[in-house]
Order: structure tokens, then sequence, then C-alpha cells
């Protein structure tokens, strides 16, 4: 029991990181409805952000607070991501919204295909590994509890609040839900429909950096190829928990995280992935869009 | 007129105002952007720990370009751009035209003659050994991509049906090949119809699942299908070697009478007394390579104006009229998957053939994008359009190998293939940017009144399921 406990700790821990990847995925697909391959490689970005802020900041203040440190780190990460993510939208993606679906696919895996090797010429190919920053640990009877699961946990619960009051209470959320509805009609209704594709772009990066900002500190590396993975397992995610669904999206991806922690724990490490596809695959057979999504209505 | 030739000093301090304010903010940005990843390098010292430093000559020279590029772009190439559409939508050229010239009217002879005489050519240019490269690198490996490319064709181009895990199927052939010829030793042309039906096999498995998903749903579970598989080779280490992969693969032989194994009686080289080479084998392989890929136009020109074929098309156009018109949309779709991935398959086994080698590496998802890409900048469904996208995407990355003489200008350290995929994505964006509906952007429709029409690519939908 402690075991299966332990387990399923590991597997929050993990679907946190996930689900604020795979929000940004969602919010993307439901907004201008492309999937944005690139996204896992913002993350990616996020991650080595901060990781180059640790650096410096470790060089400079040589005993910074763990706490601020990663704040700042946080900061930094989602700033960069912003911009790189913004900057992404203007130039490879926003010149093919009218055109064909598959165009701004294929841009998308382009800008994929360009930020990791990007990074792997900037920053050499070999993994970078960053000393431990959170070491403390908890026990609860048999279960361990480790002081960088409960801030992944936590920064996530306060993440996802905040970005809920955003997208259901303010003007802006209006401005993205009505854009999602109907893009030329919220856009004779006054809404400005480019900046408020910009913003989901940008809040989608930002969230992808805390997610990248948690992975790098959970796993304690980051290196070039981290993108894709991670990129693909958020996405499945999203699509498990029905694309376009942001309850569906953190949904997708504390499954996937608990998939992933109990299949390996009781069957095989090798087969995670395996086991997490072949479940993506069979839910979909059954329930063809997602757990919450919509079901798509048929118009001739 | 004399407006049109002459606009660009007329409305110059507007346009160069803007450009200099565009160029700025570019600047900035661009520094936002590369101040972490560009300024500062991390790197291990003596003792392991990650330490940086900065560099802030590379810093400033990505912040100028950026700044320049966009002053540039907004100052001269865009009213450029701008005049000329202006000047095109005036004169009313329409964008498909019929009249063609000599080249246009035989492309595909002489492409077919270039393509038969490339490698004696290459072999009287730079000798046996010198030919490797050329019929090796650029010959044989463009015309898997092309082949590779064709085959998703079928299920992209034509069925409509995303599949981002192409090359599950290539790996399927190129495994059923390396295993079947270790374990009992058949010949290379009786397993590459087998490679074929196999992969055909796999296709249709992972086709029943998804035939009720759609569009994006659909994208998601081939690239999932891909993946397990690629998953299973590497971790089911006692049939296919795991990571390690299956080495020792048998050649190809030319239908059993020459082999190209060094130590065999009947060696090709041996038996017409020439000197021991591999570039035979290579240009042997160029031939077969060549022949699969003409089978392959051949079988998806031919089943176009089929009924199966129309079924396609007219499914990629719009479902439901093919539902109500009583099109069977599980056999129609079900033979697009098992088709496209027949010649996946047989891409694969050729792949082992001419590898020796065959590892899980080789099957990442970033080919199957790589492969999707070729179809699309070929503008889907055009045979010849892909064939160039793979020629221009595939060789320009090869060619990058060769550029020798960059090392001169970058210095010593500079090695070129570092930048190789860097270029191929650069690429995927500029070309989508620049001709988003592909190369080839008018399409030849196989049913017609009278007499044949291109019609642009533009009227052709991408298909949602």
């Amino acid at each position: 029991m402690e075991y299966f406990i332990q387990q399923l700790l590991n597997g929050l821990t993990l679907g946190s990181i996930y689900g604020l990847v795979a929000i940004g995925y969602t919010m993307v697909y439901g907004i201008i409805g492309m999937i944005n391959f690139a996204h896992g490689d913002i993350f990616m970005l996020g991650g080595f952000a901060a990781l180059i802020v640790f650096l410096i900041l470790t060089s400079f203040i040589a005993g910074i607070p763990v706490a601020l440190a990663l704040l700042i780190m946080m900061v930094v990460a989602m700033l960069v991501t912003s911009l790189w993510n913004w900057t992404i939208e203007r130039v490879a993606y926003r010149p093919l919204r009218g055109s064909f679906r598959l165009a701004p696919l294929i841009t998308a895996i382009g800008m994929s295909i360009v930020l990791s090797n990007f990074i792997q010429v900037t920053q050499g190919p070999r993994n970078k590994p960053i000393p431990p920053l959170v070491n403390d640990v908890f026990h609860f009877g048999d279960v361990t509890v480790s002081l960088k699961q409960m801030v992944i946990v936590v920064v996530t619960a306060v993440l996802l609040t905040i970005f809920w009051y955003i997208v259901n209470k303010t003007p802006l959320g209006r401005a993205q839900r009505a854009t999602e509805q109907d893009r030329k009609m919220a856009a004779l209704l006054g809404v400005d429909v480019d900046r408020t594709i910009s913003i989901t772009f940008i809040m989608g990066a930002s969230l992808a950096a805390v997610a990248g900002t948690m992975y790098l500190m959970y796993y304690g590396v980051a290196s070039f190829a981290d993108g894709f993975i991670p990129g693909v397992k958020a996405f499945t995610a999203a699509v498990l928990g029905g694309i376009g669904s942001l309850p569906g999206a953190v949904l997708g991806g504390l499954l996937i995280g608990l998939i992933e922690s109990l299949w390996s724990a009781y069957f095989s490490i090798a087969y995670k992935d395996v086991a997490t596809f072949a479940i993506l695959a069979f839910v979909l057979i059954f329930k063809p869009t997602g757990i919450l999504g919509r079901p798509e209505v048929e118009k001739v | 007129m004399t407006n049109a030739q002459s606009p660009a000093k007329e409305a110059a301090p507007g346009v160069m105002a803007q450009a200099v304010k565009e160029g700025l903010f570019a600047g900035i940005l661009a520094f936002g952007m590369f101040l972490l990843y560009v300024g500062i390098e991390t790197y291990q010292n003596i003792d392991n720990a990650l330490v940086w430093r900065t560099r802030w000559g590379l810093l400033a020279i990505f912040v100028a370009v950026s700044a320049i590029g966009r002053f540039l772009v907004v100052g001269f190439f865009k009213p450029r751009i701008d005049r000329r559409k202006l000047a095109k939508a005036k004169a009313g050229i329409p964008e498909v035209s019929d009249d063609k010239g000599f080249f246009h009217r035989n492309f595909l002879k002489i492409a077919m003659l270039a393509l038969v005489l490339y490698p004696p050519v290459v072999v009287s240019l730079y000798g046996v050994q010198g030919s490797l490269k050329f019929v090796d690198n650029f010959g044989i490996q463009i015309l898997i991509y092309v082949m590779l490319a064709w085959g998703l064709n079928v299920v992209v181009g034509l069925a409509g049906l995303l599949d981002l895990g192409y090359v599950a199927f290539y790996a399927v052939g190129a495994y059923s090949y390396a295993l079947l010829s270790q374990t009992f030793g058949l010949s290379f042309w009786v397993l590459l119809p087998m490679a074929g039906i196999l992969a055909a096999f796999w296709g249709i498995i992972l086709g029943f699942p998804v035939l009720r998903l759609r569009g994006d749903y659909l994208a998601i579970v081939t690239l999932a299908f891909g993946e397990i598989i690629r998953l299973v080779l590497m971790n089911w280490t006692e049939v296919t070697g795991g990571t390690a992969g299956i080495s020792g693969i048998a050649k190809a032989s030319i239908f059993g009478i020459w082999s190209f194994d060094v130590g065999a009686s009947n060696n090709f080289a041996r038996s017409f007394g020439l000197p021991m080479s591999s570039a035979y084998y290579k240009i042997f392989l160029f031939y077969v390579i060549l022949a699969l890929c003409l089978i392959t136009a051949y079988v998806t020109i031919k089943l176009r104006s089929m009924p199966i074929g129309r079924a396609w098309e007219a499914l990629r156009e719009d479902e439901i009229a093919c539902r109500s018109l009583g099109i069977d949309t599980v056999k129609t779709k079900l033979t697009a998957f098992a088709i496209g991935a027949m010649f996946g398959g047989f891409a694969g086994s050729f792949f082992a053939a001419r590898q020796g080698f065959v590892s899980p590496e080789s099957f990442v998802f970033l080919e199957s994008a790589v492969i999707l890409a070729i179809v699309v900048l070929g503008g889907m469904g055009s045979l010849t359009g892909i064939a160039v996208a793979a020629i221009v995407m595939v060789g320009g990355t090869e060619l990058l190998r060769e550029m020798e003489f960059l090392k001169h200008v970058f210095g010593e350290d500079f090695t070129p293939e570092l930048y190789r995929m860097l270029l191929f994505g650069l690429a995927m964006v500029a070309v989508m940017l620049f001709k988003p509906r592909g190369f080839v952007g008018s399409r030849q429709p196989t049913a017609f009144l009278k007499e044949r029409k291109s019609v642009s690519g533009s009227f052709t939908k991408e298909g949602h399921g």
C-alpha cells in the first residue's frame, strides 16, 4: 500500500509537469486549430534559460536562498520563452493563418527542429547537469515525500488557479474564449484577434517555462533533446483529455503521469511509453474526442 | 505608369521610417531572445562542474543580423514584392498557364534519361571509387526519400489522412528483411515483396482502430503508433537486438546470378575482372531504388484513375458526400493505409539491404516529419513536386556535408554537419512561408471533359480525416 501511494505521488508530480505543458498545446489548438509542435521545444528552452540563470546567480551571489533563486529562474525563463513563442507565432504561424491546415503544422515541425538544433549548436550537445537545488525529504510512515515534489505540485496548483481565473473571469479570457468559438464573429464584435492569439502563445510559453524550470529542478539535468519526448507526452495528455479543453489538459497530464509511474513500478520501465501511447489509442477508439472533449459537429 | 517604376522613392520617407523602427524593434527582440542562449556559453570545466562564460561578440552579430535583416525586408524587399504582386494583378496573368516550353513538355523523358545516365556519367567523371559518394549520398539517399514521400503521398496527398507515424512501416520493412534474411537465409528478391506485404498488413492493423478518428486525433494516434513500433524494436532485445540493432545483413544480389559479397565465387567485380570496389554495389542499388520509385509512381498514377483512387480523392474532398454516394469509406481508408504502408515497406527492406545494418535510431519521429514535410513542400498530391522537394531538402542537406571550403571562412573547428538539421528546419519554415502550396501548385485532374486542364492546387482540399 505504501509503495502504491509512493508511486501515486511520483505520478502526480510528473503529471503536473505534463499538465502545464499540455495547457499550451490545448490552448493553441483551441484558438487557432493547429498542433504547435514547437511547444515541447519551448519547454526545453525554458529549462535551459533556468539553467543559465541558475549558473549566473550562483556565481555572483554565493549563498542565495534557494526559494529566491528558483523564483528568479522561473520569472526569467517565462520572459525569455514568451519572447520566443511570440516571435515564432509572428514569423512562422501568423502569415499562414488563412492557408490550408497542414501549412502551419509543417512550419511548427520546422520550428521544433530549428529550436532543438539551435540549442545544440549554441550550448553543445552534452547533457548539462546542475547540483541538486532542493534536498529535503519528509517521511510519512513509509511514504517519502521530497520537498521538490511538493514545490512542483503546489506551484502547479497555484498557477492553474491563476490561469483558471484569467480564462474565466477577466476580459482577456473572455476575448480568448470568443476567439476560440468564432474568430470572425469575435473580430466583428471588436475583439483584437491578433493580439488575443499572441497573448495565448505568451501564456502557453510561460506555463511551459515554469514546467521546464520544475523539470530541471526535479531531474537536475537539461539537454537540447529534452523537448521532444516530454512534448509528445504533453500533447498526448492534451488529446487524451480532449484537445481544446483546459481541464481536460490537466486531467490528461495527471493521467499520463500516473500511468507512467504506475506502469514503471509494477510492470516494466522499458515499456512505460508504450503503455502511455497504447492507452491513448485505446481511449480514442472508444471515445474519439478524448475524455472531456466536445463531440465534433459534422457540417455539410 | 511612371509611378510603378519609382514608387519606392516617392513613398521612401514613410517606408524608411517604418523600416528603421521595425529594424530597431527586431534588434531589441533579438537581444532578449539570444541574450541567454547565445550571449552565454555553458560548458563543463576540468572538475566536471558546469560553468559559464560570455560571448558578447557572437551576440552582437546575432542582434545586428536580426536588426539589419528586418530593416532590409521592411524597407526594400517588401515594397518590391508588393509592387510585383500589384503589377501581376493588374496584368491579370492566370495563376496556372497551360502553354509549356520544350523542357516542360518533355520533362518526364529528360528526367528519366538524366537519372538512368547519372551513374555512368559520375563514374566517367570521378572514377569508380570516386563515384561512390555521389551515387550513394546523393543518388540513393534522395531516391529513398522520393520513394517514401510518394508512398506517404497516397495516404496524405490523395486520401487526405494525416499520418505522422509513417516511419513505422519503413521500420517494419527494414526489420522484416533483416530478421527473415538472417533467420531463414532468404534472398533480397524474395523478401522485398514479403516486406511490402508485412508492412501493408501493419498498415491495415493500424487502420482499423483509427477509422473513426479524424484530423488531429488521427495524427496523434499514428504518431503514437510510430513511437510504439520504435520502442518495441528498442526494447525487445532478444529478437531485434535492442538499441544495438542488427548488423551484417545480407546484401542484395543481381537476381542470384552475381553477388556482391567479397568472398563469393560469383562476385560481380571478379566475374568481370574489374578491380574490387564497393561502388558497383551502390550503382546496382541505385538502379534498384530507381526501379522501385518508378513502380511507385506508375502504381500511384494508375490508381488515381481507377475507382479506388477516385474514391481516395473524393474522400479527401468531402467525407460526408462520399458516404452519401455509397462509397465504402472503411474500405477506402484501409486500402490507402495499406498501399501507402506497402511502399514504405519496400523502401525499408531496400534501406536494410543498402546499410547492412538497422537500428531503432533510424526510425525516429524526425524521419516521419521529414517525409511529411517533403510531401507538403512538394505540393501534396503532385509526384513531380514531391520529387523536387526531396531533391532540394535532402540533397541540400547532404550538400552541406561537402562544404569543406566553409572551414576556411569560419575557421578550422567549423563543422558544417552540425548546422545540417538547423538549416533543414529553417528551410522547411521558409519554403512554407513563401510557397504555402508547395513547389508545384497545379494539379492534373484524372477525370475531365474533352481536354485535360491544369487547375490550381488551391482548389484541392487537404482532407480532414
